[in-house]
């Protein structure tokens, strides 16, 4: 018998494509019962575009070759003491916000796309959901097991997956992903797909962990690499759902472009803490977190957007706003957990004078005019012995839950913005028109928002009793994994293992 | 048009792979970056199976392409003997 | 001369993380414990799934059965994505290179008159019955989110069931020249041959299931011990006595992997039913509901692939297994 050689697309729709049928003896409603109730509609999943053609065999194949690196090189690692390479430990405090605040993140990718993977109509798009299911759970794994080391050598590891569930500013990260698979299956599949993997992941496993790998953390930027070769997957299924989306009914496009306008959003307040760790964390630096969002995101974005053009898709209205926040964003960060280092489970510490300035030549708009006095005279303050920590409790954003620290950029960089509405005769505060737009669209969902300073008022953070029991309730070891990198047990030990002490 | 990008682990095998982009996509720039390398190009960038094998001198599946690949912005289309990424803009 | 090799001593301040500690103590723990235990969001969701308000996006309620600690359910062969993958890469392996030796050979060629149409009659429509395994795992994955003990095996459950789908879509192709004509026909097979009904009728209604425990138990406990049984004992045998035995090159990927799973799902489902006396009731209230419709469901194909006897020796193998488990009538 003659055999025809068969090329990678039929071989994947062969293989793939027909498993599906249409039912007899049910409803197919029954069996995938959530695809109407977002109003969108599907009326050819067929029209549906695999961006990748991967069989389960060449996923396990490739994907394998992959882990076997990963672990070789941890291994290597921690048997080598790998922690002692880096450039300085202040860095590691970087990474302690990665697995605290963005591992959890993976494992509620994992979670959806498993909801979506299972509940989409369409084989194409389901198989597609499936195995990015399975990267994210990758995605936890290598990322507690690269952390696992440090974790035996520094402090405010140990606690990540309990503090995932509690501490104030991680909540931002966890609000974000319960608002995606809160959602129905395409919104998630926006949200995630495209927000989170083309806008945020894009940057922070990009140039981020570019600059991990600048400043001798051998580990992290392995898993962070390793990690990205699957989001390169994810990305471009994020840009193939929301074209099939667009293609296949003209109704769907006003709706897509709320969900772009919402998660661009959201993905986008996320990245503050990003930006504070490119720019303040790293101690040797690689780009500007300026830099690094024009060619990552105003070029990229900018491409994409104008590819979706044609379908009527717009650049969201608030462009002009994110594009003047990248000279302040990660500044007013780290102000934010500098002064409220006393609870966070990551030491925060003042910018050497080298540091600002590096500051100043990157951001010579703002710098020098709004933030370097902040840091001169906190420096002043320090030195006095009357470190400045901020006492009360902030205000946070109803909807992405960030205490109120972004400021009037387009007229007075100086003013606080503050928004609020008026919803079943509550008040609800924002920190720009965007959470407050967002919370409009859809009050009902953000009502409930689990506020972590509302909560402790509340006495649901470890009762009553002050901010002691609320450290207790974080599990947060209080003056070991908190406030100054300077005299903490993680500069002593440091300083002795460098000899310097 | 619109600039495409893609980005590689800094290795061995994508040495080979970015030599095989140089030579078939002119226009390109590349930079090398801490642990990485970015190349971009207006409008589309191909890896051809033809010019990495030739490259690297034995058998190369464009699939494998995943071990070493970090980011791309654009379209892509993929075959047995090519992957290109590219922007319609 | 001598070379001094100083060593900086390393006192590791802890040894694994807090959640770990506190259940097997603090010293070195395996990349099967990190990667596995506590890891999931356990409270203070912030918003109700607007899909089902009735329930959190992490909830073991989502289910009828209980667990004072649900990561009591563990994977017996401690499967997190690497050691998954791993795993399977090499399985794979040697697939790819039966499939090679059956193409080379051009073993399709030499199988006795009138075998590939029954390979497409009795074998290629099995895809679709992984395809709902599929599903079904997925589902579990979906809803057990809470423990991930359980999600990732679910999960690594379901990709597999997606491998074995494509798998016997490329015995397909093996014995069709690469056209695809087999698979066609098998679709025709499994949509309107009478012999499949009664099984496809089976796996859309796995598909309606609410508790996602009960998707587990009608597809991994039921239909797969019957059908593994039917396939990979009887069916192997006729195949060989039917010089066709070279078949089971292309199949062995699925066998293996049928009996490695079943350590898992065996050792999951004692623990649930050990744990109180509900499960065991709601389990085996379960089982019964599925294996009567099972019997229903596999009659005619059991029939017409081997003989009136088949499905028989089918349940006395699914017996066995639910007697091993602690599950005998």
């Amino acid at each position: 018998m003659s055999t025809k050689k068969l090329n990678l697309k039929d071989k994947y729709r062969l293989l793939t494509r027909d498993l599906d049928w249409d039912f007899s003896y049910e409803d197919r409603k029954d069996a995938f019962p959530f695809e109407e109730f977002e109003g969108i509609k599907i009326t050819d999943w067929d029209k549906w575009e695999d961006p990748f053609r991967l069989t389960m065999d060449a996923y396990w194949k490739y994907q394998a070759e992959k882990e076997k690196k990963l672990y070789a090189i941890y291994d290597a690692f921690s048997q080598n003491n790998g922690h002692l390479n880096v450039t300085d430990a202040r860095y590691v405090n970087a990474i302690k916000i990665f697995l605290t605040a963005v591992s959890p993140g993976e494992l509620a990718a994992h979670s959806g796309f498993a909801f979506t993977g299972r509940h989409m109509g369409g084989i194409g798009a389901r198989i597609a959901a499936q195995m990015q299911s399975l990267d994210e759970l990758r995605h936890i794994q290598t990322q507690i097991h690269a952390m696992s080391h440090y974790n035996k050598f520094f402090d405010g590891f140990d606690e990540f997956s309990h503090m995932h569930d509690r501490v104030w500013y991680i909540s931002v990260v966890k609000s974000f992903f319960d608002d995606a698979r809160s959602a129905g299956p395409f919104e998630f599949m926006v949200a995630i797909g495209f927000s989170f993997e083309y806008v945020l992941t894009n940057l922070l496993f990009v140039p981020f962990m570019s600059g991990a790998a600048y400043n001798g953390d051998m580990a992290t930027v392995t898993f962070g690499f390793s990690a990205q070769s699957d989001e390169a997957r994810h990305m471009t299924l994020g840009l193939e759902i929301i074209k099939f989306l667009l293609e296949q009914h003209e109704d769907n496009v006003p709706i897509v472009q709320k969900w772009i306008d919402k998660w661009l959003w959201r993905g986008y307040r996320i990245l503050t803490v990003v930006a504070m760790m490119m720019d303040y964390m790293l101690p040797q630096k690689v780009m500007s977190w300026k830099e690094a969002w024009e060619l990552y995101f105003e070029q990229a974005g900018g491409a994409l957007f104008k590819d979706l053009e044609r379908y009527g898709i717009k650049m969201p209205d608030y462009t002009d706003l994110i594009k003047a926040e990248k000279e302040h964003l990660s500044h007013q960060a780290w102000w934010t957990f500098y002064t409220n280092s006393q609870a966070t489970a990551f030491h925060t510490w003042i910018p050497s004078n080298q540091e600002l300035d590096w500051l100043s030549e990157k951001y010579p708009e703002t710098f020098d005019k709004y933030y370097r006095p902040r840091w001169e005279m906190a420096k002043e303050m320090a030195d006095k012995g009357e470190r400045y920590y901020n006492e009360g409790l902030p205000q946070l954003c109803q909807t992405c839950q960030i205490p109120m620290i972004y400021t009037d950029v387009q007229n007075d960089p100086r003013d606080i913005v503050y928004r609020s509405t008026k919803y079943q005769g509550e008040r609800f505060h924002f920190c720009s028109d965007q959470c407050q737009h967002i919370f409009e669209n859809e009050p009902e969902k953000y009502v409930h928002s689990w506020l972590p300073v509302h909560q402790i008022f509340q006495g649901n953070c470890g009762g009553p009793g002050g901010l002691e029991k609320v450290m207790d309730y974080y599990k947060l070891d209080v003056g070991k994994a908190n406030m100054d990198y300077v005299g903490s047990p993680d500069e002593e030990r440091w300083k002795t293992w460098k000899g310097v002490a | 048009m619109s600039k495409v990008l893609i980005a590689f682990q800094d290795n061995d095998e994508a040495r080979y792979i970015v030599q095989a982009i140089e030579e078939d996509n002119p226009e390109a720039t590349v930079y090398f970056e801490p642990a990485m390398i970015r190349i971009e190009n207006e409008g589309s960038l191909t890896i051809n199976k033809a010019t990495v094998e030739e490259r690297m001198g034995c058998e190369w599946e464009v699939q494998s392409i995943h071990v070493n690949l970090l980011t791309l912005t654009g379209h892509i289309d993929e075959d047995d003997d090519y992957f290109t990424v590219h922007w319609d803009n | 001369m001598t070379i001094e090799i100083k060593t900086a001593k390393m006192d590791t301040i802890r040894n694994t993380f807090g959640h770990i500690a506190r259940r097997f103590g603090d010293k070195p723990a395996t990349r099967y414990q990190e990667a596995t235990y506590d890891i999931a969001a356990q409270t203070n969701f912030h918003y109700k799934p607007l899909w089902d308000q009735d329930h959190e996006l992490n909830d073991p309620s989502r289910t009828a059965i209980t667990m004072e600690d649900w990561y009591a359910l563990k994977d017996p062969r401690q499967f997190y994505y690497g050691t998954y993958v791993q795993n399977r890469a090499r399985m794979q392996e040697n697939a790819e290179s039966n499939f090679g030796f059956f193409d080379k050979r051009d073993l399709a060629d030499k199988l006795p008159e009138g075998m590939k149409e029954r390979l497409i009659k009795h074998l290629i429509p099995l895809r679709h019955v992984e395809h709902t395994a599929n599903l079904n795992n997925m589902y579990c994955t979906a809803y057990a989110n809470y423990c991930t003990a359980v999600a990732q095996a679910t999960l690594f459950e379901g990709m597999d069931r997606f491998g074995n789908a494509q798998y016997y879509a490329r015995i397909g192709l093996a014995i069709d020249g690469n056209t695809g004509d087999s698979l066609a026909a098998a679709k025709e097979e499994w949509m309107n041959n009478p012999i499949w009904q009664g099984l496809r009728a089976y796996c859309e209604k796995t598909l309606t299931i609410d508790d996602w425990f009960e998707t587990f138990i009608a597809q991994n406990i039921v239909l797969d011990t019957l059908v593994d049984n039917l396939y990979f004992e009887q069916y192997d045998a006729w195949l060989t006595e039917n010089n066709a035995g070279d078949i089971l090159m292309l199949t062995e990927f699925m066998r293996e992997r049928s009996r490695e799973s079943q350590r898992w799902s065996d050792s999951l489902l004692k623990t649930v039913i050990n744990e109180n006396r509900q499960n065991a009731d709601q389990v085996k209230s379960w089982i019964s509901t599925w294996r009567i419709r099972a019997q229903s469901a596999l009659e005619p194909l059991a029939n017409d692939l081997l003989s009136d006897d088949a499905l028989a020796e089918a349940y006395s193998a699914l017996a066995t297994r639910l007697k091993k488990i602690g599950l005998a009538d």
